[in-house]
């Protein structure tokens, strides 16, 4: 199922923001919170988070391009992470990924022009007896073959 | 008529989501009256999507189950008594399970991970309240004396650790639970949490009791949703049982416990990257001392432990130190989870106490390859760990023995790869992975690994090869003693193990040839 997000207002990032702001260190649930609302965190949201937390800027900027999770822009409609780490690589997953990436004209972490999808790479699901793994939007995936995978792909709408 | 199937993450990956529905239509359809439990994966995962079907006879196993199984699993009559090609037998029977010892895992795939009443009837809550019978200095002392380790890789007595968070005096303590389980072919941390989290509750609110701290954290890692739901419920659950709040079981002792979820940086599985992180901050290492146990979570006095660590305090306190510390090799006491994962035939979580020796683990229990293939080598230990080739599979599964070969047991993961690995490839890939994940805040790190790469590129190329491999040899000794934290300073050891013991895929590759 491709997530739905809001576009990117102030008065909801404000709210979502204040609904953390209590917790010790409430920086990452912001941004988590905030990511899943609007599926990217946008720069505008940075002043926000600063005021809020009684930080600069950049150091707002700092934590949100420390971490791999944090988008700076909206993914395509669909998700697809691949499993690049060691027990997906002894099971053949590099050369899975790569036959993907050239069906689909993309690099990692690029997404499709249609706006479709987007392949990104992830260091380890925790399905390393079930190799190769991938999670396509919230669905994990095992034992995952080419075919399977050009399909998925090919289906996503 | 009761029947499992898991509703973990590996399990739902292979399809354990859609069996369900199915056999549960087609029992409508027959009308034959099913009860379905989504139990926790017993960690038998080859086998997934395993059903099992309580019978008399104790529960019968239906192995590698796909959703076109199921028809023919109700025309067998498998639930009275029929066979089926797919039948495993009962399944505490399967060697791979039976040899097992199960201490900490002892009520994984059992019951409904999220159901108090099935943990305390298979022993749980045990721990706790022996632990509030016998009081703080009596619990650390407990801890001491299994000699239990820390499970995340570095090995560290747990009890010397709660002894010192302890005897340090503060205002506020906290207990944090690392969970940020990186290491590729590593899963222990994910099944205690997906099918038995009362169990990591109940250890981290001892570990409370023992040394005085009121807040618990779970820092749980962002690749694992399913764990994030499965201990976000059990803590719920707890809370409203009065199994956390402010009165713990009844008594004087206040403990809550909040999940915080990571975002995708392998550092922050580093002890004191991961406080920064909890802290809100970039997850840059911090220099020791001081140590977390002084001056922790927002400068307090923090127990920070592995799940696996954690997780089994419950035993220890229930069944008693002794026969905890009486399993074991050497300094290596209890039981470890050890997961076997990669290119293999049995691939799963086999816990067992120290000493088994690594070709045992890679040979009788695991199978082998998947592929059938010869096992070229065995990365123990996730992505900081050594490749050991068959020739050292005589190794003893113990934090000392692994050390004294140049290698790590880490987290307890095993990958094997086949023939058809090429080491040159996984040791540059050990350096990419180092530069992807550097925190960047010490020089050999984060300047090493590119480095590294960059060096590698050269000798696949065929430049100088020999003074370039030598390069990355003075290169992996810069990092080793040069850098703050495992991250940096144990990338040598795939690396150099790569070029150790497999130093012929180390010379250039043959150009293609160019298309006519």
């Amino acid at each position: 199922m491709a997530k739905q997000h809001s576009v990117w207002n102030a008065t909801d990032a404000r709210e979502i923001i204040a609904a953390e702001q209590h917790r010790e260190g409430a920086m990452l649930p912001i941004l988590h919170a905030l990511q899943a609302a609007f599926g990217y965190i946008p720069r505008d949201a940075e002043p926000l988070i600063a005021e809020a937390l009684n930080l600069s800027r950049a150091e707002v900027h700092g934590v949100i391009s420390f971490y791999h999770d944090f988008r700076r822009e909206p993914a395509g409609r669909h998700v697809l992470k691949l499993c690049r780490a060691e027990a997906c690589q002894s099971m053949g997953s590099e050369v899975t990924a790569q036959r993907l990436l050239d069906l689909l004209g993309l690099d990692w972490g690029e997404t499709s022009p249609d706006g479709r999808i987007t392949i990104e790479p992830v260091y380890c699901l925790g399905l390393c007896a079930t190799a190769p793994s991938a999670l396509f939007d919230d669905e994990p995936i095992g034992r995952a073959d080419q075919q399977m995978l050009e399909t998925l792909v090919m289906e996503a709408a | 008529m009761k029947i499992f199937i898991p509703q973990d993450m590996a399990a739902v990956a292979v399809g354990a989501n859609r069996i369900a529905a199915a056999i549960e239509a087609e029992a409508a359809a027959r009308n034959i009256p099913l009860t379905i439990v989504r139990n926790g994966s017993r960690g038998l995962f080859w086998l997934e999507p395993l059903l099992e079907v309580e019978t008399q006879a104790g529960r019968i196993g239906y192995g590698k189950l796909t959703v076109a199984d199921v028809k023919s699993l109700f025309d067998a009559n498998i639930f009275d008594g029929g066979t089926h090609p797919k039948c495993v037998g009962p399944v505490e029977a399967i060697p791979f399970l039976a040899r097992q010892t199960r201490f900490t895992f002892a009520r994984a795939g059992i019951a409904d991970p999220a159901s108090l009443d099935d943990y305390r009837a298979l022993g749980g809550y045990k721990g706790l309240e022996h632990a509030l019978s016998i009081g703080p200095a009596a619990i650390v002392a407990a801890v001491k004396d299994s000699g239990l380790r820390g499970r995340g890789g570095a090995g560290f007595p747990t009890g010397i650790k709660w002894e010192t968070v302890a005897r340090t005096a503060s205002d506020r303590k906290y207990i944090v639970c690392n969970a940020d389980e990186g290491d590729s072919g590593t899963f222990a941390d994910r099944l205690i949490m997906e099918a038995d989290p009362f169990m990591l509750i109940e250890g981290m609110t001892i570990a409370g009791i023992g040394v005085g701290a009121t807040k618990g954290y779970i820092y749980l890692r962002s690749e694992y949703p399913f764990a994030i739901t499965m201990m976000n419920r059990a803590i719920d659950l707890a809370r409203r049982a009065g199994l956390l709040g402010t009165t713990i079981h009844g008594s004087a002792h206040a403990f809550d416990i909040e999940v915080r979820v990571g975002a995708g940086a392998y550092v922050c599985g580093e002890e004191t990257s991961l406080l920064e992180s909890l802290e809100g901050k970039r997850g840059q290492v911090r220099a020791k001392p001081p140590l977390p146990a002084i001056k922790g979570l927002f400068g307090r006095p923090t127990i920070i432990n592995n799940t696996i660590t954690l997780a089994s305090v419950p035993f220890i306190l229930a069944e008693g130190a002794q026969r905890y510390a009486e399993l074991g090799y050497g300094r290596s006491r209890g039981t470890m989870p050890i997961q076997i994962a990669g290119n293999v035939r049995h691939g799963g979580l086999f816990e067992c106490a120290f000493g088994v020796t690594l070709g045992e683990l890679v040979d009788d229990i695991g199978g082998g390859t998947a592929s059938g293939r010869p096992v070229r080598a065995v990365q123990a230990g996730g992505p900081l760990g050594a490749y050991f080739p068959p020739s050292m599979f005589d190794t003893p599964y113990d934090y000392e023995a692994f050390a004294k070969r140049d290698g790590l047991i880490g987290h307890g993961g095993l990958v094997l790869f086949d023939d058809t690995a090429d080491m040159a490839k996984m040791a540059r890939f050990a350096m990419a992975f180092c530069a992807h994940e550097s925190c960047g805040k010490c020089t050999p790190c984060r300047i090493g690994a590119i480095r590294g790469v960059e060096t590698f590129d050269k000798i696949a190329a065929g430049i100088e090869p020999e003074k370039n491999l030598a390069l990355v040899r003075d290169l992996c000794e810069t990092m080793k003693l040069g850098s703050l934290c495992a991250l940096g300073g144990f990338t040598p050891y795939p690396v150099l193990s790569a070029l150790n013991h497999f130093p012929g895929d180390f010379a250039a590759k043959p150009l293609p040839l160019a298309a006519e």
